[in-house]
């Protein structure tokens, strides 16, 4: 991992990086997997909920919101 | 929100399908596809089956079916849950899997969504390890034309190996060329050659070692590679599943159980870990998808979702997204009150026309004046009531409700609010079950079905009842304007009225929060779960289909549910009002009973009862306090609500009554229907029972607070 490498949720909206590394595991990772969250797959931060939690980013041609939570256990790297 | 004569009331309760094929050439069409991709629409124009389709994900909970005939043959066709993966990792995706798997399709028509193809694709070729017959349909080829999106769809024809073929569902275009296909699919007409899927060396290796032996076991009856990489997955729900289809556990065998030990030691040895073979598939899965993307779209504009981000940014913004969803919210309700005012009492003059004109018959014929009151008095009366106060709101409320679920604004409520939820510890969805509640509090509870954790299912579940149905707006509405708005008169009344009833909404909106905070700090422990949620891209909205849909499927058949309920309770009012002990009806007798504690509560005796008796349909609580009041026992004519409000107040009522009359109607037990599926889904008479104290209790509480506190500062 280098130093470019930082949680998802802590993309500003607007940015695009690309997956490094899923952290999570279990049912969680599963979910990420089938949106297509795998490595080298590039996602965009595009809105973010009136309360600042979810965050709605852009993954393979879809919309998907996820919570601070589960973003914080994606590592992607900026591009 | 899916409400239709299939998913509202008891309708609901139907989920275990029975497929019967009339004649044996009948062909059984498994309609499978990702949620939000217009597979009910392209159901619907199949099979014509009223079916309501809604913008907004995880619709369709249960399989529903209807039937088609092309060129010689019938074709079943069976709606399954929309999802974005078989691999079972929630309810719906194992009812979906389980039908493409044990339900014997004759073929699989896999919708995706042709603005989003690559997403799609994933679970496309995850039916495409099941079964070889396949037919992809394109949809929504027009909205991505708008997009500047292409697709060739011979050349993923071609990759693919199975037909698929571009439609726009709504248009009814290539709706034909979609049957042609499928009827060539399932009638074995056309060569197939489905795309193989290949894994790792060591992942095929271990496959192998597996396949001979299953195939032996289950016949061919399921696809064995399949079934061996579900086996080396270690996935529970399909040994389950085939143990309930199949009837045999496969694990019981000693010899298979001693070759999937092999072959996973295999995988291990050859640096797989067990919890790396799941990632090994799907990112296998998720890079053909992609070259499969890469090869058949050409997106010639690549800014082509930029108009739904610009509309995102606004009505989902920090300062404007909650303001705007109030503020529709009050629009649909302002809208509601202002339109329903003059429909509603020419439908009143008109039925109580006829009703004289039926009195006339009745002495025409001579008949005795016992049946005449209970049939004319008692039941059309009160039928007339319900139909003339509830028919002209619910045919404004629910085309506008319809016009925003279609419009795809739906999700977006849930994005605003998810941080709520999340606060109350419960699931994100639970915003969208409840939206739900708004149309039917039983198709609400259905709903509930989209949220996987147990837990948060229960909270949303037992929570669902505090959002007013349909069968309750009528009272809400109705009270608001008499003595809410009425108190203020003038112009601002219809203003005044409307911010009565959405401030209502909005307590009911709290109390799911409060309720559901409470429940996950005590009854029902546990963190939020994992939440994901997409927002689809907004589509224009039919208005034609739209406003077909919402009086056909939700107007006439709440309306009718009231009327069927309606009549009855009608005549045993009638009776209760007319059967006297020492003079006194029975009626009253109850009334009195229940006096003290109405009291309390701010209301009467007479509107407890009403509500009491009402527990088979909201809808009639204020029709029996009307006939209640009537020292006849049967209803006056009541022509509009200015009779109606000086009839309530010749009883003793104030603004406090209406007020608590509001707070009760938005806070007590669910409906007879509601009950009856809340034990279906949770299997439980102690939850149901749960169901039926949270709320009420609560009720109660709110009401005793309010009224006392108003009393004792002197307001009432």
């Amino acid at each position: 991992m280098n130093d470019k490498t930082i949680p998802l949720k802590c993309l500003p909206l607007g940015k695009k990086a690309k997956v490094k590394l899923l952290i999570s595991d279990g049912i969680i990772r599963r979910r990420m997997l089938d949106l297509g969250l795998i490595p080298d797959t590039i996602v965009e931060a595009v809105q973010k909920s009136p309360s600042g939690d979810p965050t709605a980013y852009y993954i393979r041609g879809a919309v998907m919101a996820l919570r601070s939570e589960e973003a914080d256990k994606i590592l992607v790297e900026m591009t | 929100m899916g409400l239709t004569n299939q998913s509202t009331g008891a309708g609901v309760l139907q989920n275990e399908l029975k497929l019967e094929r009339v004649t044996p050439d009948d062909k059984v069409i498994a309609l499978s596809g990702n949620p939000n991709v217009g597979k009910s629409t392209v159901f619907n124009s199949l099979t014509g089956l009223n079916q309501h389709t809604g913008n907004w994900p995880g619709k369709t909970v249960t399989n529903a079916q209807g039937k088609y005939r092309h060129k010689d043959r019938n074709f079943i066709m069976v709606d399954i849950p929309g999802t974005y993966s078989l691999m079972a990792n929630s309810v719906e995706e194992e009812i979906a899997r389980d039908f493409v798997c044990f339900g014997d399709p004759d073929a699989v028509v896999v919708v995706t969504d042709a603005t989003c193809l690559e997403r799609n694709l994933n679970l496309v070729l995850q039916t495409l390890e099941i079964t070889d017959r396949v037919v992809v349909c394109v949809n929504l080829i027009d909205e991505a034309k708008r997009k500047k999106i292409s697709i060739n769809c011979e050349e993923l024809s071609k990759r693919l190996g199975v037909p698929a073929i571009p439609t726009n569902a709504r248009s009814k275009k290539g709706l034909n060329e979609l049957m042609d296909a499928v009827y060539a699919v399932a009638n074995k007409e056309i060569p197939l050659n489905p795309i193989k899927i290949t894994y790792d060396e060591a992942i095929e290796q271990a496959i192998k070692m597996l396949q001979p032996k299953i195939w032996q076991m289950i016949d061919g009856k399921i696809n064995n590679r399949w079934v061996a990489l579900k086996l080396l997955d270690g996935d529970e729900t399909i040994l389950n599943s085939i143990n309930k289809y199949l009837g045999f556990d496969l694990l019981n065998d000693i010899e298979l159980l001693d070759l999937l030990n092999k072959a996973k030691l295999y995988l291990t040895e050859n640096g797989i870990e067990p919890e790396q073979l799941r990632d090994k598939i799907v990112s296998r899965l998720v890079t053909v998808a992609e070259e499969l993307s890469r090869d058949t779209v050409t997106f010639e504009n690549k800014q082509y979702n930029g108009m739904d981000r610009k509309i995102d940014s606004i009505l989902t913004s920090k300062v404007f997204g909650l303001p705007i969803m109030l503020a529709l919210l009050a629009f649909v309700f302002w809208l509601t009150i202002e339109g329903a005012n003059l429909p509603s009492s020419l439908l009143a003059d008109f039925l109580f026309g006829i009703e004289e004109k039926l009195s006339k018959l009745f002495i025409s014929f001579n008949s005795p004046v016992w049946l005449h009151d209970i049939l004319v008095l008692g039941i059309f009366r009160t039928l007339a009531w319900v139909v003339s106060v509830m028919l002209p709101p619910m045919a404004i409320f629910f085309p506008l409700f319809t016009l925003l679920e279609d419009l795809g604004y739906l999700p977006r409520v849930a994005f605003n609010l998810d941080n709520f939820f999340k606060k109350a510890c419960a699931h994100g969805k639970q915003a969208l079950t409840m939206c739900m509640g708004f149309g039917c509090n039983a198709a609400g509870v259905i709903g509930c079905r989209i949220i996987d954790s147990p837990r948060e299912r229960m909270i949303a579940i037992l929570t669902n009842n505090f959002v007013p149905c349909n069968g309750r707006f009528p009272t809400l509405i109705a009270m608001s304007i008499i003595f809410i708005g009425g108190a203020v008169g003038g112009a601002f009344q219809s203003v005044v009225s409307t911010l009565a009833v959405t401030g209502v909404v909005l307590i009911g909106i709290l109390m799911t929060l409060l309720v559901s905070k409470i429940l996950s700090k005590t009854i029902l422990k546990g963190i939020p779960s994992s939440f994901t949620l997409e927002l689809p891209p907004y589509r224009k909205p039919q208005i034609g289909r739209i406003l077909v849909r919402s009086i056909f499927d939700r107007t006439l058949f709440v309306l009718g549910r009231a009327v069927a309920i309606a009549a009855p309770a009608g005549l045993v009012i009638w009776i209760m009002a007319n059967i006297t002990v020492n003079d006194i009806s029975l009626l009253t007798y109850a009334a009195d009973f229940l006096d003290p504690f109405g009291r309390m509560l701010g209301m009467d005796g007479y509107i407890i009862m009403a509500f009491i008796l009402g527990l088979p349909a909201n809808e009639i609580v204020i029709p029996i306090i009307i006939m209640s009041y009537m020292a006849s026992g049967t209803m006056l004519e009541l022509d509009e609500l200015e009779d109606l409000r000086q009839l309530l107040v010749a009883n003793g009522w104030t603004w406090l009554t209406g007020l608590c009359v509001m707070l009760f109607s938005l806070m007590h037990f669910p409906c007879g229907t509601t009950l009856w599926t809340i034990k279906k889904e949770t299997q439980s008479t102690k939850w149901t029972f749960a169901s039926f104290a949270i709320p009420t209790i609560a009720g109660i509480a709110v009401c005793f607070i309010v009224a006392n506190a108003a009393r004792l500062l002197g307001f009432a």
